[in-house]
């Protein structure tokens, strides 16, 4: 078998280089086309009814003045009479016409009548959600009872984070055109190998009738797998409007409605400990919702999982709220804050720096990960100044801005998925990698150029990317961190098999065997001498006519050591609150993250960046605010529905954990980590600062208030 | 603050002095989004000052986009963007937010900067308007493009080009901001990828580079 493994580092040309990204300059001239923003000739316009109500029946529905309305070619009822209602916003029914206009004006011509049902939307006090909480039942570890009575010190708290919306900038939607035996489909996806073969099952159809393509995607964050009720009856109208391409784009409102969430987590945690701050026991009471389907128990302890002694209790609190669907690394960043928040608490109590007690704690964590932690807890320590800048809880001066610090811890999986690429080399020395994969906006066309540019010896610059079509050779959709581990391995493996070819096709020229070449700097070279030399356009050339192309395959069971899985990182939050006012203003972010070979130190940093400031915005300011009595969605709309602007997010230091021995290791995804600990660590930096804990993130002004009006109530 | 900067600061001020992001500044609060809603585009539009009626069917509107006219028949709730993406297949100013929130769909009106969003296309008829597709000199990107992509102020990049406009919207009024006036004219867009830090360098690093030009 060819040697598929990575060059070591101190050899590399392409990979580690801190690239810009290649589609780059199309986004940023305006120039790039996403599915939302097509054009096809003869399209139509569609618009959905959804549920005004958080649980009705459909008694009756009526469209009829609906469908004789002007510019109307289909309407399609989703939610036919006895219908039961579980969400607001849900599909009830969707027309297609000539415009936009045309086809709002049509919805409001249709008539429902509704049996309305009684709802629940919110959880966050879970003594009145009556028989919507299903416990999970116990799990016992230890004897917690006994270890409680052997701390010497123990805290109890109550934490909660709320459900967030993905918010992606583009909606989910699609365009699509069934016409006879075929389905063209231009969905807003992460799923582009996969999604046709959803759709087809929807509309039964074979998966080869379905042609998708996707160039760019606005923003998917997890929830962007599916082909949706939008995507299907989209196929539908097409079909029943003779086949005209019909777009559906979901308007914002809707999309913050039902196109996904976070599921939220709350929980009593009771944590027992040692003086030396040795973590003895955990209890935990936790409940969740993100939607009918309740919320799972976050993965806590976090991290510091094996605590010996261990009760937890979870119930999923069923509401009437849009459902949830994968959100940049699912359950983690609750579970992150639940845990950190906890032992933050611990260590105040304790008198301890909590980086002290994590660090007296870490044999709790995984094995292989230890290590990893002890070195980020120091470094990014030392960027934070944490030395300097940490205090005692509250121990924060006199006057009403007070500072802090606080930390909090990710960990992640990360494997790269079933991919397969396809290398091709032309007789005119153009290479042309190809799969049917995705560029979310993380980089994957740019690192996919680099790793076929390393192995073929070329400029990145020589290599043509195409991705974002079902006709090419498919990868996995871009969830769970994997696309960077897997496109990186196919592409390395099959641009190995293709130059494999070309040796082979002018070994004889170089009076040599293709065992004996290699590809450097643009020339194919016996190896140790490089006198006897091709030019890569030179040993092209030799192809004659005919391109040669190669496979490779990412098998995530036997990956060949070109990925793995398994990343830790470290975030330490810098902030002001004032206590006056409650307003908490970021300083600093730093963050220290491993993800094992980074092929391109710039996109990374881009990623954590990101992740950071999504951190901040889950921190202070969004939430899926319910009302209780009309259980309705009080904020689908980006003004309540709050972001971090430019100015909002203080200064952000990132710094990626390369070493040789992490590097070893291999590729690892890093979409989903760095999103994980930064709530925690601003939640903990506020308590430092203001020296009481706000137990319900986001940390809002009214919130920091109570919080200080409580302990000095107290 | 300065009063120059307060000019350059706002988009489309509203008569009246009120403005989403005076708003901002009255109340300390955060540059992220808040009651938009309650305040909008109000400029007087000619027609309707003269009394005259328009619509409810399609109406011409003949609206001057990167130094072209074009002509098209629109309802007159038809708001700018949507005669753009969906009637001119100029689509590079986005719709996200859809009420004057997020800045996607920024554009330049007569040299002020707008949301295109909340501008009716029959009220937008008579002034120079520039999208993201018009801003390039010849084949050239245009250098705040190019500072987009150097300093990777792009993700999914959905938002890029309104930020793209507003960040050119405030260097046609001050070719010199600092850092902060800098972080307070992109005030008005937002992001989910979170490329701030990179947007923030972009805009300081293409002031630079135009300033540059215009010496050279």
């Amino acid at each position: 078998m060819p040697n598929y493994s990575w060059p070591p580092m101190s050899t590399r040309k392409a990979i580690g280089q801190r690239l810009s990204r290649h589609d780059g300059l199309e986004k940023s001239t305006g120039k790039a086309k996403y599915n939302s923003d097509l054009n096809k000739p003869g399209m139509l316009q569609s618009a959905l009814l959804t549920s005004p109500y958080a649980h009705a029946r459909v008694r009756s529905i009526d469209t009829s003045a609906a469908e004789k309305a002007p510019g109307v070619t289909a309407v399609r009822v989703i939610a036919t009479p006895g219908t039961e209602l579980q969400w607001q916003s849900q599909e009830i029914a969707i027309v297609a016409a000539s415009t936009e206009q045309a086809a709002r004006d049509a919805v409001r011509l249709i008539k429902v009548d509704y049996e309305v049902l009684p709802h629940v939307v919110k959880e966050e006090d879970i003594s009145k959600v009556g028989n919507r909480a299903k416990p999970a039942g116990e799990q016992l570890t230890g004897d917690p009872d006994k270890a409680f009575k052997e701390a010497d010190v123990v805290n109890e708290g109550h934490y909660g984070i709320p459900v967030l919306t993905h918010c992606c900038l583009e909606p989910h939607g699609q365009v699509v055109q069934w016409n006879g035996d075929q389905v063209n489909y231009w969905p807003s996806t992460q799923n582009v190998s996969g999604i046709g073969g959803d759709l087809a099952k929807n509309i039964e159809l074979p998966a080869t009738a379905i042609k998708v393509h996707q160039d760019h995607i606005g923003g998917g964050f997890g929830s962007k797998f599916g082909s949706d009720r939008w995507g299907v009856e989209g196929a539908r109208l097409s079909k029943a409007s003779g086949g005209r391409p019909v777009k559906t784009f979901l308007d914002r409102a809707t999309e913050l409605n039902i196109a996904g969430n976070r599921p939220s987590a709350y929980a009593r945690i009771k944590m027992g400990a040692k003086k030396d701050g040795t973590i003895i026991a955990w209890e935990s009471t936790s409940w969740a919702t993100g939607g009918m389907g309740g919320g799972a128990l976050p993965p806590i302890p976090y991290v510091i999982t094996n605590i010996p002694n261990r009760r937890l209790n979870h119930s999923a609190v069923a509401t009437n709220g849009g459902p949830l669907r994968a959100w940049r690394a699912p359950n983690h960043p609750q579970a992150s804050f639940l845990t950190c928040a906890a032992v933050e608490d611990l260590a105040a109590k304790l008198g301890m720096d909590p980086i002290e007690v994590f660090v007296k704690n870490i044999e709790y964590a995984p094995e292989a990960r230890r290590e990893s932690y002890v070195h980020q807890f120091k470094k990014a320590a030392e960027l934070a100044e944490w030395s300097k800048r940490w205090h005692r809880r509250g121990d924060s001066g006199s006057g009403p801005v007070k500072r802090g610090l606080g930390v909090g811890i990710c960990s992640w999986g990360g494997a790269g998925h079933a991919s397969t690429c396809n290398a091709r080399i032309n007789p005119d020395g153009s290479v042309d990698i190809e799969l049917g994969s995705q560029d979310l906006g993380t980089g994957t066309r740019t690192i996919i150029a680099q790793v076929a540019a390393e192995t073929l010896g070329l400029p990145v610059n020589a290599i043509k990317v195409k991705l974002g079509d079902n006709s090419l050779p498919p990868s996995n959709g871009s969830g769970g961190s994997t696309t960077v581990g897997g496109v990186s391995s196919s592409t390395r493996i099959a641009t190995v098999n293709a130059l494999d070819q070309l040796f082979e096709k002018v070994a004889a020229s170089l009076s040599t065997t293709a065992d004996k070449l290699e590809a450097v700097g643009g020339k194919i070279q016996v190896k140790g001498d490089p006198a006897k030399s091709l030019t890569w356009a030179a040993a092209c050339r030799k192809l004659g006519t005919q391109s040669i192309a190669a496979q490779g395959q990412n098998n995530p069971r036997n990956p060949l050591g070109l990925n793995t899985q398994g990343v830790a990182g470290v975030q330490i939050a810098d902030v002001s609150v004032d206590v006056e006012t409650g307003v908490v203003k970021m300083n600093r972010m730093v963050a220290v993250q491993d993800c094992g070979l980074v092929v391109n130190p710039k996109l990374a940093e881009g990623q954590v960046t990101g992740a950071c400031i999504m951190s901040i915005c889950g921190a202070l300011m969004e939430e899926r605010v319910m009302d209780g009595q009309t259980g309705r969605v009080l904020n689908p709309d980006m003004e309540f529905y709050k972001l971090a602007g430019a100015a909002d997010i203080g200064e952000i230091i990132v710094h990626m954990d390369i070493r040789e021995e992490l590097d070893k290791r291999g590729v690892i995804g890093l979409g989903e980590p760095p999103t994980v600990g930064g709530v925690a660590a601003i939640a903990n930096a506020v308590a430092n600062a203001i020296g009481v804990r706000v137990p319900i993130i986001p940390l809002t002004p009214d919130r920091v208030l109570r919080a200080l009006e409580e302990r000095r109530s107290a | 603050m300065s009063k120059h900067h307060d000019e350059l600061d706002e988009k489309a001020p509203p008569k009246g002095g009120f403005s989403r992001r005076g708003f901002f500044r009255g109340v300390g609060v955060t540059s992220g989004a808040l009651g938009s809603a309650i305040l909008g585009e109000q400029e007087a539009d000619a027609a309707q000052a003269a009394g005259a009626k328009i619509g409810p069917g399609a109406v011409p509107v003949s609206l001057n986009i990167n130094g072209k006219v074009h002509n098209i028949n629109v309802e007159p709730r038809v708001t700018l963007l949507d005669a753009c993406r969906n009637h001119l297949d100029i689509t590079g100013a986005k719709r996200v937010c859809d009420r004057g929130t997020c800045g996607a769909c920024t554009m330049i009106a007569n040299g002020k900067v707008i949301y295109s969003c909340t501008v009716l296309a029959v009220d937008a008829q008579g002034k120079q308007i520039q999208t993201i597709e018009g801003i390039a000199a010849a084949a050239r990107p245009h250098p705040l493009s190019t500072a987009f992509v150097n300093n990777d102020g792009q993700q999914c990049g959905y938002c890029t080009p309104g930020f793209v406009m507003a960040a050119k919207g405030l260097l046609d009024k001050n070719p010199s901001p600092t850092y902060d006036q800098v972080k307070a004219g992109l005030g008005g867009n937002l992001c989910r990828c979170g490329t701030y830090v990179g947007v923030r360098k972009a805009v300081l690093e293409a002031a630079k580079a135009m300033k540059g030009a215009k010496n050279a």
